[in-house]
C-alpha cells in the first residue's frame, strides 16, 4: 500500500484534505490518526486571518459550498501552539500554506521548513474565497510559477502544489509549477459556485460565491487528474468528492499516486480508514500485490 | 469529552405536534455520557438532497431506559426523513458534541427560558438540576397553546411558566414580558430559542445583571470544529458554534443588544 510523492514516503495512499480535518486532533476519537498516509492540516498564512463573515456554507445536491476564507491564527501561532500537539502523530503531517504575495508564501513556507516533523507542505494557490491572492495566483501560468519559484527558493522539503479547477486548461498550470520545481501537484481544489435563497432574493453565502466540494465535483476532478497525470512527470495527488475506496481506486487508475479525502470527513469522521481498508481489500480480491500496479493504468 | 460514532437503534418516533416529532433512540451498550446543551450530528441518508449531517440538540437522556431523546422540528427534507423513521431503524449519530450549559451550582436559582423547538435541551438541563437537588424554573414561550411542547415532561422537574403570543395559554406576549420576571429574581438564565427571542432575553438579563447563557444554532457541516463554517463573532474572535459552543455566555458574544 506504500507510495512515494517525491522524497515523501506514505504508508498508504490515503490522506485527508486541508480544511476538512482540522489538525487531525478533532478526529482522534473516531479513528487512529496514524492509520492513514498523511494529514494535510488547515490552511496557514503568514499573518492571522479572521476569514469571511457567516454564513459560510450551503448544502447543495451531493455537495456543499463553503466560503470560509482561510481563517487561521497565522504561522507563528501554528509553530508555537499547534505543532507541539501534532508533531508526534505517526504519519505525514503536512501543512497547507496560503498567502497574498509570493513573498508571503515564501516566508510562511520558510518558517514551516524549520519544523522537523513536518515533511512537506501543500501550497494553496487555488482558494476561491479570498480577495487577496489565493486563486489569483493559481489561474495563470505566470502567477502560479511566481509563487512556486519564491517558495522553492526557501523551502527544501517536499513541495506539493494544490491546483484550481477554475481554469481553462489545468495541464498548463501543472506544467508551469513542475517547471519551477514542485515535487507534486494535488488537484482539485473547490469549483467556484453559488446558491441563492429565492424567497429572500439573496445569495446563501456571505460573499455571494464559494467553493463547491463533495461527490458533485467528482467527475470533473477525475477528468482533470487524468489529464494532468498524462501531462507532467511529477506525482499527482487526486482529490474531489472521494467518499469510498472505489472512488479512490478510480482516481489512482486515472493517474493519482495518492488521494485526499475532504468533504466525506463530515459525513463519516472515520471514512479515511474505511477507504484505506477498502483499497486493501479490493487489491487482495483482484490479486494485485502492490497499489503501484493500478496507478495511471487508464 | 470523548466523542462517538454510533449506529443507534430507533425505539419510537412520536408525532407530538404537526411540526415536531420526538425520536427515542437506544443502543445495546450503555449510551455515552452526555451533558445538557450538547448535540448530536445525525446522518440522514447521504442522498443528494440530504447529504450533510443534521445537528439536533439532546432533548433528554433516560439512563434507566438507556434512551436518548431528540425533539425534531420537521423544517426541511432532512428532518422530514428523520420523522419518517420507524422503530427498529438505524440512526447513525456522532455524539456528544459541543460544550453544553454551565451546570447550576448549589443554591443557585436558575431560570430556563425556551421558545419553539428551542425548549428541547432545557428538559435534560432541568432533569439534571433536579437530580442535584435544585429546583429549576421553566419559562416557555410559543405562538399558541397548541404549540407548547412537552409541558407535562417539564412539570416533572420544576415550576413551569408559559407565554403564548395569542394568549391561548399562560400570559399573553413574549417570554420577556412574563410577570415572573418582575416578581422574582434569578442568579442565572439558560436560554434556547429563536435568535430574536434570545437577543431579547440577553437584553433583559444584562439590564437586570443576571448571568445568561444562550444556545446558538448556526449552520454547520463537520460538528467537531474542523471546517470553521459555523463561526460566531465573539470577544475572542471567531469561534465555532459546534465546538466552542453551542452555548455561549452573552458577554462573549458581539450581539448588538
Amino acid at each position: 500500500m506504500n507510495v512515494k510523492i517525491g522524497a515523501l514516503a506514505l504508508k498508504n495512499p490515503v490522506m485527508t484534505a486541508s480544511g476538512t480535518f482540522g489538525y487531525g486532533l478533532e478526529f482522534a476519537d473516531f479513528m487512529p490518526l496514524d492509520g492513514i498516509g498523511g494529514i494535510i492540516v488547515k490552511g496557514t498564512t503568514l499573518k492571522p486571518r479572521e476569514g469571511n463573515d457567516y454564513p459560510r456554507m450551503a448544502e447543495t445536491p451531493s455537495g456543499m459550498l463553503n466560503c470560509v476564507g482561510l481563517q487561521n491564527k497565522g504561522v507563528d501561532y501554528f509553530c508555537e501552539h499547534i505543532y507541539p500537539q501534532i508533531k508526534d502523530i505517526d504519519t505525514n503531517m503536512i501543512v497547507n500554506v496560503s498567502g497574498s504575495s509570493p513573498e508571503d508564501y515564501a516566508e510562511c513556507a520558510a518558517r514551516i521548513d524549520a519544523l522537523d516533523k513536518i515533511p512537506a507542505i501543500e501550497l494553496n494557490i487555488s482558494c476561491p474565497n479570498v480577495k487577496d491572492g489565493g486563486m489569483a495566483f493559481g489561474v495563470t501560468c505566470a502567477g502560479a510559477a511566481s509563487v512556486v519559484k519564491a517558495v522553492r527558493a526557501r523551502y527544501h522539503k517536499t513541495l506539493i502544489v494544490k491546483l484550481s479547477p477554475n481554469v481553462t486548461d489545468i495541464r498548463e498550470i501543472a506544467k508551469a509549477v513542475e517547471g519551477e520545481g514542485a515535487d507534486s501537484v494535488s488537484l482539485i481544489n473547490t469549483l467556484m459556485g453559488m446558491a441563492i435563497d429565492i424567497e429572500r432574493r439573496k445569495p446563501l453565502l456571505s460573499i455571494n460565491t464559494g467553493g463547491l466540494s463533495g461527490p458533485a465535483v467528482k467527475p470533473v476532478a477525475l477528468r482533470m487528474v487524468w489529464q494532468v497525470a498524462k501531462a507532467v512527470k511529477i506525482p499527482v495527488v487526486g482529490l474531489g468528492g472521494i467518499c469510498t475506496a472505489e472512488d479512490a481506486i478510480a482516481f489512482m487508475m486515472a493517474g493519482a499516486t495518492a488521494i485526499e479525502i475532504g468533504t466525506a470527513n463530515f459525513l463519516d469522521p472515520a471514512v479515511s480508514i474505511k477507504v484505506r481498508d477498502g483499497i486493501h481489500e479490493w487489491l487482495e480480491n483482484h490479486k494485485i500485490s502492490s497499489v503501484q500496479e493500478i496507478i495511471g493504468i487508464v | 469529552m470523548k466523542k462517538f460514532l454510533l449506529d443507534l437503534s430507533v425505539k419510537s418516533v412520536e408525532q407530538i405536534h404537526q411540526r415536531y416529532v420526538l425520536i427515542k433512540l437506544t443502543d445495546e451498550k450503555p449510551l455515552p455520557k452526555m451533558l445538557p446543551g450538547q448535540f448530536v450530528e445525525v446522518r440522514v441518508d447521504g442522498s443528494p438532497a440530504t447529504f450533510l449531517r443534521r445537528p439536533i440538540s439532546i432533548n433528554y437522556v433516560d439512563e434507566a431506559q438507556n434512551e436518548l431523546w431528540l425533539l425534531v422540528a420537521t423544517v426541511g427534507e432532512g428532518t422530514r426523513k428523520m420523522a419518517s423513521l420507524k422503530a427498529g431503524d438505524v440512526m447513525n449519530c456522532v455524539l456528544p458534541l459541543g460544550n453544553g450549559f454551565t451546570p447550576a451550582k448549589n443554591g443557585e436559582k436558575v431560570l430556563l427560558i425556551g421558545g419553539g423547538v428551542g425548549v428541547a435541551p432545557l428538559l435534560y438541563m432541568g432533569a439534571q438540576m433536579q437530580q442535584s437537588g435544585l429546583e429549576p424554573t421553566f419559562l416557555l414561550g410559543a405562538r399558541t397553546a397548541g404549540d407548547l411542547l412537552m409541558l407535562e415532561e417539564f412539570k416533572r422537574y420544576g415550576r413551569v411558566y408559559v407565554t403564548t403570543e395569542d394568549g391561548s395559554a399562560g400570559e399573553k406576549g413574549f417570554v420577556t414580558h412574563h410577570s415572573l420576571l418582575q416578581q422574582e429574581t434569578f442568579d442565572r438564565i439558560s436560554c434556547c430559542g429563536p435568535t430574536p427571542m434570545m437577543k431579547a432575553v440577553a437584553r433583559l438579563a444584562r439590564e437586570k445583571g443576571i448571568a445568561c447563557e444562550v444556545s446558538l444554532e448556526n449552520l454547520m457541516a463537520c460538528g467537531v470544529g474542523a471546517c470553521l463554517c459555523c463561526v460566531e463573532k465573539t470577544t475572542e474572535g471567531n469561534l465555532c458554534v459546534c465546538k466552542d459552543g453551542p452555548v455561549f455566555n452573552i458577554e462573549q458574544l458581539l450581539w448588538q443588544i
